[in-house]
């Protein structure tokens, strides 16, 4: 039952194999079993999930339920949920309860979904490794040694263990992919706007999206069939509509044009992660896919432009935080600046204050043009390449990540080479386009992940051809070391 | 020395949407403190805003009024600072990309002096909460009703030379907002203020002078002492050999005094960049031609419509057309009368009317006298049933009742008698009744009129048409 898709899962709840409130149970136990290992979650909901769970049977029962009924899941923690504490891994929001439900959160819930907890998390979503956490460090399912990669960090340890089918994510940089493609499980960020941002605790505005970590492609369509959509509490929701995903899992991939962009293939990727990415071209080549090599000339500008934009939005976006309203405020502040300082100087965590720091400096008056409105132009550039990329080709394929998952602390104190972890997917971000990453086999054993881009609004191409890959493979059924044991029902 | 002064004012008017510019929490004024402030207000982690579509429109009705430039495309900008009553940490305004920009608005001032003033841009913005100093013990509350009120940030050029330029430019834009129903003026409750930009150069020069900013004058009374405190004393600086620090000053009521506040070192950097969460606001021509068909007429067109087609006095004019209000009452009233009682028409509300209203402290829109019982009893004066005596009897009956003239006029008799039979009648009994008087009228003593006039409108207890008395009189004693 570990390996069920969230199609089997919601066919053996319909047929009455077993009940919500039991596969719930059997979740939270082994959550129970297996988080104290890998701090997967920071709040753990059995009193509400089995709520839920009984809502769920009755519908179940009552044959009003729909696919997603009575299907555990996980929300990362920066989704408010009404009634359970919403920290986004810092201190400031330790104890922070909002009064209301992201808008994600609300239509899983209508679903019929039972929320089983809320996930560990880069703070504030910034990082790649799942480190900056008040709560701590998240462990690889796969090598408890490594980290999960982040800032989705704690979905991805979650989903890869088998503790949860499908987890949320946010990605503003790479944040559910690069976590994916660490810990062996399928992500997808779908286009800026397709998924509202409503109650979704912003890192960068314009480039964070919403999306889902899973096991597999088909489960991730499942899943974005309840949450995409135009919602008139996000002026940038898109109002284009939502085609039926899972409908077209199965369409033939001849005809499919894949372009390979040549800078995605050049210096610093891993030879052996180039190698599973070969093997799963050539999978992809007996599918029916054409290939052709494509260029995308301002990949390189990328980073710097990300590391501009994404902390200049941050810097103003994380200045509610002020300790006057809600969240950490210091003890005994002797006048406002005190509090202020103190504060946000206790609250938040370095990596935050270091991108508060960056963003800050690149929007004062003086270094905006050179910075802000630089790194905006870049955007126009690597935006172009893609349009023009996708004239020839449906989709774009390559490695979501230079490395595997690295060990712990091994990082930390180089936050330039932490950066280039996103190297090929904040260009994603930039763009604002959809982009999938699927487990592609292993090195050393821990799993590598390939990245599929798509235009936009074409999420079901990537969906679709994920799946297809994924009908001939069996990478995202591989079950990590040790999660194995206990399982239930 | 002469010294040329150079203002230009930053007019905040609060817009009278009924929900806030981003959220929809209602924005009546006076509500206790935060019970209109919801998440959005708050600046809750996770919530966004949504641009209310009636402050756009409210903006560009200010736009086509100043005949200025509506932008087709105008971007949300973030001001970036941290203050306790800034929920966000940051206030949403616009910065390069305004939604009205080169405007000009003509004022009046001194009996017919007219000068047209530049307007550089208005954008659109909310408003931040509010910090209560008093009853906290050394702390601070903190309200956030008013953060999020949508607020037009109007910007002359430095086109004004004295306060009284200013004070006129003001009072007409103040007019004019109220006129296009964009604002309630408001200024007690701070819905229109006002930031003065100040400075002094030598008559002659072309270079403008180092300004200071006066921020946040809620009344015209302060923005003409704080302007005149100002210049005077950047006068004096100069002359005693000092410079002007460019600095943002507060004007003190009390002391009628401007003091340093915070100089362009302390400046804040307020770090401007356009709100990722917002998109930018496209308005196409179709749109704007829409909100210039619903434009009311402006004031100064109504004014002289009012001179050449009713034949008022450009006084009367001015005053009937200085609030809308007023203005659309006259023209109700004059509508079911004719163009002749204009005159008529602007004396009973000027006079009668605007005393009642100034006693009940009502404004005119609570009138206890519509304008259809007005019209109603000017009717009757103008066709001689009631005498002007009279005619405040029934104004006056009117202030408490809800019947038109014509059922008060009936209902206690008032009718004026101007009936010259019966008049003449009792006239000619008066005087037979009173000899010794007719002899000493006809001595000269005309004063002796008055007597048999009011023997008459005794007769006639009060009701006798005066013009018809003496115009008998004048016939029978006639020598």
């Amino acid at each position: 039952m570990l390996n069920y898709s969230i199609r089997q899962l919601g066919q053996a709840l319909r047929h009455r194999e077993f009940s919500a409130s039991e596969l719930t149970e059997a979740l939270l136990q082994r959550i129970e079993q297996f988080n104290p290992a890998l701090n997967a979650f920071i709040s753990i909901t059995p009193e509400q999930a089995r709520e839920q769970a009984s809502t769920a049977d009755a519908r179940l029962a009552a044959n009003t339920g729909g696919p997603l009924t009575g299907i555990p899941l996980a929300h990362k923690d920066l989704f408010c949920t009404a009634g359970v504490r919403t920290t986004c891994g810092s201190r400031m929001l330790a104890d922070f309860i909002a009064p209301y439900d992201a808008a994600i959160a609300e239509r899983c819930q209508a679903d019929g979904m039972v929320l089983l907890g809320k996930t560990n998390m880069d703070e504030f979503a910034m990082g790649s490794s799942n480190e900056n956490s008040f709560f701590g460090a998240v462990r690889n399912p796969w090598d408890r040694q490594c980290v999960p990669g982040g800032s989705s960090g704690g979905s991805a340890a979650a989903v890869a263990a088998r503790l949860v089918p499908v987890a949320t994510g946010t990605d503003t940089g790479g944040s559910i992919r690069q976590p994916a493609a660490f810990t062996g499980v399928t992500g997808l960020k779908p286009t800026y706007g397709r998924v509202s941002r409503w109650g979704m605790v912003a890192f960068a505005s314009s480039l964070d999206q919403g999306g889902m970590l899973a096991r597999s492609a088909e489960d991730c369509a499942l899943v974005l069939q309840a949450i995409a959509g135009f919602d008139a509490r996000d002026s940038t929701s898109a109002q284009h509509a939502v085609p039926d995903y899972s409908a077209t899992l199965d369409d033939d991939l001849h005809g499919l044009t894949i372009g390979l962009p040549k800078e995605y293939f050049s210096t610093g990727l891993d030879s052996d992660i180039e190698q599973r990415i070969q093997e799963a071209i050539d999978e992809y080549r007996k599918l029916g896919a054409d290939f052709r090599e494509i260029s995308l000339p301002s990949s390189a500008l990328a980073i710097p432009a990300y590391y501009v934009v994404a902390p200049a939005e941050a810097s103003s976006n994380l200045a509610r935080y002020d300790g006057v309203r809600y969240g950490y405020r210091c003890e005994h502040p002797r006048d406002l600046l005190d509090m202020y300082t103190r504060s946000r100087g206790e609250g938040f965590g370095t990596e935050v204050k270091r991108r508060i720091m960056i963003g800050t400096y690149a929007l004062s008056a003086g270094y905006f043009d050179a910075y802000y409105l630089k790194a905006q132009q870049i955007r126009r550039l690597i935006r172009e390449d893609f349009q023009n990329a996708f004239q020839e080709v449906d989709v774009i394929l390559g490695p979501t990540t230079p490395t595997t998952a690295f060990a712990l602390d091994t990082q930390t104190d180089d936050p330039v080479t932490m950066y280039l972890n996103d190297i090929y997917t904040v260009a994603v971000n930039l763009a604002g386009l959809p982009a999938l990453s699927h487990p592609v086999g292993f090195v050393a054993q821990r799993p590598v992940g390939l990245q599929l881009i798509g235009n936009y609004f074409n999420e079901g191409r990537l969906l679709n051809s994920a799946h297809r890959y994924q009908q001939v493979t069996d990478w995202h059924q591989h079950l990590p070391p040790g999660c194995a044991d206990s399982v239930h029902q | 020395m002469q010294w040329e002064t150079v203002i230009g004012l930053e007019i905040h008017a609060q817009l009278a949407t009924r929900s806030k510019i981003f959220s929809g929490s209602a924005t009546t004024y006076g509500a206790p403190p935060n019970t209109q402030a919801d998440a959005i207000d708050l600046g809750l982690p996770g919530v966004l805003p949504v641009l209310n579509a009636e402050a756009v429109r409210m903006a560009v009705c200010l736009g086509l009024a100043i005949q200025a430039d509506i932008a087709p495309r105008c971007v949300f900008a973030r001001k970036n600072y941290f203050y306790p009553d800034l929920p966000k940490g940051y206030q949403i305004s616009q910065y390069e990309q305004p939604i009205v920009s080169n405007g000009r608005l003509e004022i009046e001032w001194d009996e017919g002096q007219r000068k047209t003033i530049g307007i550089t841009r208005a954008h659109l913005e909310e408003d931040a909460g509010k910090s209560l100093h008093e009853d906290f013990h050394g702390l601070t509350g903190i309200d956030l009703n008013r953060a999020g009120t949508p607020l037009l940030e109007i910007v002359s050029e430095p086109d004004l030379r004295s306060a009284r330029e200013a004070i006129a430019y003001m009072k007409q834009l103040h007019q004019l907002v109220r006129y296009l129903g964009i604002s309630d003026g408001n200024m007690q409750e701070g819905s229109f203020r006002c930031d003065a930009n100040v400075s002094v150069r030598p008559s002659g020069q072309t270079r403008f002078g180092t300004r200071t900013e006066i921020k946040n004058l809620n009344s015209f009374r302060f923005v003409e002492q704080a302007i005149d405190f100002e210049v005077e004393r950047q006068i004096s600086v100069l002359e005693s050999g000092g410079s002007i620090i460019q600095e943002t000053r507060l004007f003190d009521p009390a002391r009628g005094e401007t003091r340093s506040m915070r100089g362009k070192e302390e400046a804040h950097d307020y770090r401007y960049f356009p709100d990722p969460d917002l998109l930018p606001v496209v308005l196409d021509a179709a749109f704007i031609e829409a909100v210039r068909e619903r434009l009311p007429e402006l004031p100064d067109i109504r004014r002289q419509r009012f001179i050449s087609e009713h034949g008022l006095s450009p006084a009367d004019a001015t005053q009937l057309t200085a609030q809308r209000a007023w203005a659309d009452y006259y023209e109700t009233v004059i509508q079911s009368l004719d163009a002749r009682a204009a005159k008529l028409i602007a004396n009973w509300m000027l006079g009668e009317l605007a005393a009642l209203l100034n006693r009940c402290d009502l404004e005119i829109s609570a009138s206890p006298i519509s304008s259809e019982q007005l019209a109603g009893l000017l009717r009757r004066l103008q066709d001689g049933t009631l005498s002007g005596n009279l005619a405040k009897e029934v104004f006056e009956a009117l202030s408490h009742s809800d019947d038109d003239a014509d059922s008060i006029i009936e209902q206690r008799g008032l009718q004026q008698v101007s009936d010259t039979a019966a008049i003449e009648q009792a006239l000619d009994a008066i005087l037979a009744a009173h000899p010794e008087q007719v002899e000493q009228y006809r001595a000269g003593k005309t004063k002796v009129k008055g007597f048999f006039v009011g023997q008459v409108m005794k007769a006639f207890k009060g009701k006798a048409n005066p013009q018809t008395i003496n115009a008998l009189l004048d016939r029978k004693l006639s020598p």
